[in-house]
């Protein structure tokens, strides 16, 4: 019973997730694959920039930099001969430890200070990985980086990541994981006191919310996340240069929040997915696509805070409304229409 | 010890840009709390507009400066206008989001436009000129000097004239500033446009020593919000001394400790110094 309710209610949201299993089954095109492997990878770091920035307020532009610790550690040990699961732990943790020392001290400021301080720490990483040779092998980066070895699976035989279908595969999993993640934070008690604090600091304060303390966890937790993600990223591409940390980066999954809907689940994944085919749908007008993005971002703040997710969901609880009173017959005069809106707003 | 004063030179030379262009910012930050973080590119398109006028126009180049600033002072007015002052009234941050939209579209623009190549404006005063046994050229004492003129003037505008002291008051106390009549709007616009010009200012003196590109301001913007986050928020006095302070920290910090790591240490102070006081050396709390 609570299946049929689910699938009731649920269907366009298993619509999506049974297109997205069937999409490399269906699609044959390398290149369509690949563009979505990568859209897979950026809405991942988009959901991790948004319970830092979305649900918790707090603009971190240092995002790209934990990318790129966790893109170089995966790197640097599974080339040491670490095996890519431990490796991908391990980027995880590297990247959440420095953002804990990170955020114990940039956090203390605050808004637009907040924001300069985790920036010039992201040009900081940027610089050392171009810099410290002996590491990072400067501008040139890390070359050859293992795929990750196959898996036994009980059906199929084993799972391979050398093809693109298995990497697909790898990406997807991890993008349900780190939404079913989000979905579990954000409907807990802890994502609660994260927008308490986001939505006033003072009074989250007050009702016994360390905003502090809030804020420290949702950024480790948002880098852990990031990191694995760079370390992902790093063994589907391959090889990685300081460019993988840079804070261009940090700029484009912002524009894809903002575009998707900031503050929602749905949001980073719909902007990075859609803005990342509409760029390279864009490819025969070159550089334009980039200026044409610069552009979407400033229309977006502008007139749609929201993104397009919290458009949508204007949208349909107008609709709603409208069918409500319709039926109604104007019962319901003491609604007020706008009143009734329940999203949460996005800053 | 000569290479020590030939540093502490090159360290005015780069202390004049950053003193310019943290003068435009704070003015723009500081006192109408806008971050633009497209500053930087602001500054690299006035280096464009002044090889141009340089190169295609035949303008020599005093005017290509002249009009230059002219034109960028017009496009920060234009941008005030049709990016920042929407969104006056909502959360900081999304002003913050805007700039970096508006500094995607204005790098890549360039791009577009004038292709991704370097170039290099032909430089009007190559004669070097030799000191006390110290030998610079001549256009990098002419940056020293123009951006000392050109801060002077600023000052005596915004001291002695009425549009200038309704800056300063907005600077002092925003309502108090409403309250006597000044039309925030129309100071937001001036303040834009001066901020701007001097950031084509800059640029343009820079343009014939260094190589003008599309990416010149990104680093640039992030050095200006140092300065003017230590020099305190709104001090032109502080932007000026910060500015100077960081070129010479710059200069020597290259010469002598390590050139590859220099910005560094510029950032990573930013990031210690707020740790310590979140709101900047002399910031006030925010109310």
């Amino acid at each position: 019973m609570r299946i049929i309710n689910l699938l009731r209610q649920r269907w366009p949201y298993l619509l999506v997730v049974a297109a997205a299993i069937a999409f490399p089954l269906v699609v044959s095109s390398r290149y369509y694959i690949q563009v979505m492997i990568v859209a897979g990878i950026w809405a991942m770091a988009t959901l991790s920039l948004n319970l830092i920035l979305g649900y918790t307020g707090q603009a971190s532009l240092a995002h790209a930099g934990f990318f790129g610790i966790g893109a170089y550690a995966v790197g640097l040990t599974t080339k040491a001969g670490l095996s890519f699961w431990l490796a991908l732990i391990l980027a995880g943790a590297v990247a959440a430890f420095v953002g804990l020392l990170i955020g114990l001290l940039t956090l203390r400021s605050r808004g637009h200070y907040f924001a300069i301080s985790t920036l010039c720490f992201g040009v900081i990483v940027f610089i050392v990985a171009g810099t410290w040779d002996g590491l990072t092998g400067g501008n040139v980066g890390l070359l050859g980086i293992p795929a990750p070895a196959s898996i036994p699976f009980p059906i199929i035989g084993e799972i391979s990541f050398a093809g693109q279908i298995g990497q697909y595969y790898l990406v997807l999993s991890f993008l349900m994981l780190f939404l079913f993640i989000m979905y579990r934070l954000v409907h807990s008690l802890l994502g609660l006191s994260f927008m308490a604090v986001r939505n006033n600091e003072v009074l989250a304060e007050t009702v016994g919310i360390n905003a502090f303390a809030n804020k420290l966890l949702s950024s480790v937790i948002a880098d852990f996340l990031v990191g694995v993600t760079g370390g992902i990223y790093a063994v589907l591409m391959g090889s990685i240069s300081p460019t993988t940390a840079s804070f261009n980066l940090t700029f484009f999954w912002l524009a894809y929040l903002i575009i998707g809907g900031v503050a929602t689940l749905a949001g980073p994944i719909v902007g990075a997915v859609l803005v990342t085919f509409l760029v390279e749908y864009m490819y025969s007008i070159g550089e334009y696509r980039l200026v044409a993005f610069g552009l979407a971002l400033i229309v977006a703040i502008i007139f749609f805070p929201r993104g397009l997710v919290g458009v949508s969901v204007t949208l349909r609880q107008r609709f709603q409304e409208l069918r409500e009173k319709y039926r109604e017959r104007g019962g319901g005069a003491g609604k007020n229409a706008i009143d009734g809106r329940e999203t949460d707003q996005a800053f | 010890m000569e290479l020590f004063f030939q540093q502490v030179l090159n360290g005015a030379m780069l202390g004049s840009t950053y003193a310019m262009v943290a003068l435009g910012l704070t003015l723009v930050f500081g006192i109408l709390h806008v971050p633009n973080f497209a500053h930087g590119h602001i500054y690299m398109l006035g280096a464009y507009v002044t090889f141009f006028l340089i190169t295609l126009y035949g303008f020599g180049f005093w005017p290509a400066v002249i009009v230059s600033m002219l034109m960028l002072g017009l496009a920060g007015m234009v941008i005030e206008r049709l990016v920042f002052r929407p969104l006056k009234n909502q959360p900081p941050i999304n002003m913050f989001i805007a700039a970096i939209g508006l500094l995607l579209l204005l790098e890549n623009g360039v791009i577009v436009i004038w292709g991704p190549g370097a170039k290099r404006i032909p430089n009007p005063y190559p004669d070097t000129v030799s000191f006390l046994g110290l030998t610079t050229s001549q256009q990098r004492l002419i940056v020293i000097v123009v951006a000392v003129v050109m801060i002077l003037l600023l000052q005596l505008f915004i001291k002695k004239t009425l549009h200038g002291t309704s800056i300063e008051a907005l600077a002092q106390d925003r309502e108090g500033a409403q309250l006597v009549g000044i039309n925030v709007n129309r100071v937001s616009s001036m303040t834009f446009a001066i901020s701007a010009a001097l950031a084509a200012a800059a640029a343009s003196l820079m343009a014939p020593i260094f190589m003008v590109s599309s990416t010149m301001g990104s680093l640039l913007v992030m050095k200006a919000f140092v300065i003017i986050i230590l020099g305190g928020l709104g001090s032109m006095q502080g932007a000026i001394l910060g500015g100077y302070m960081l070129g010479l920290i710059e200069a020597l910090g290259g010469g002598f400790i390590s050139a590859a790591y220099k910005d560094v240490f510029a950032f990573g102070a930013l990031v210690l110094i707020l740790a310590l006081k979140p709101t900047g050396l002399f910031g006030k709390e925010p109310e």
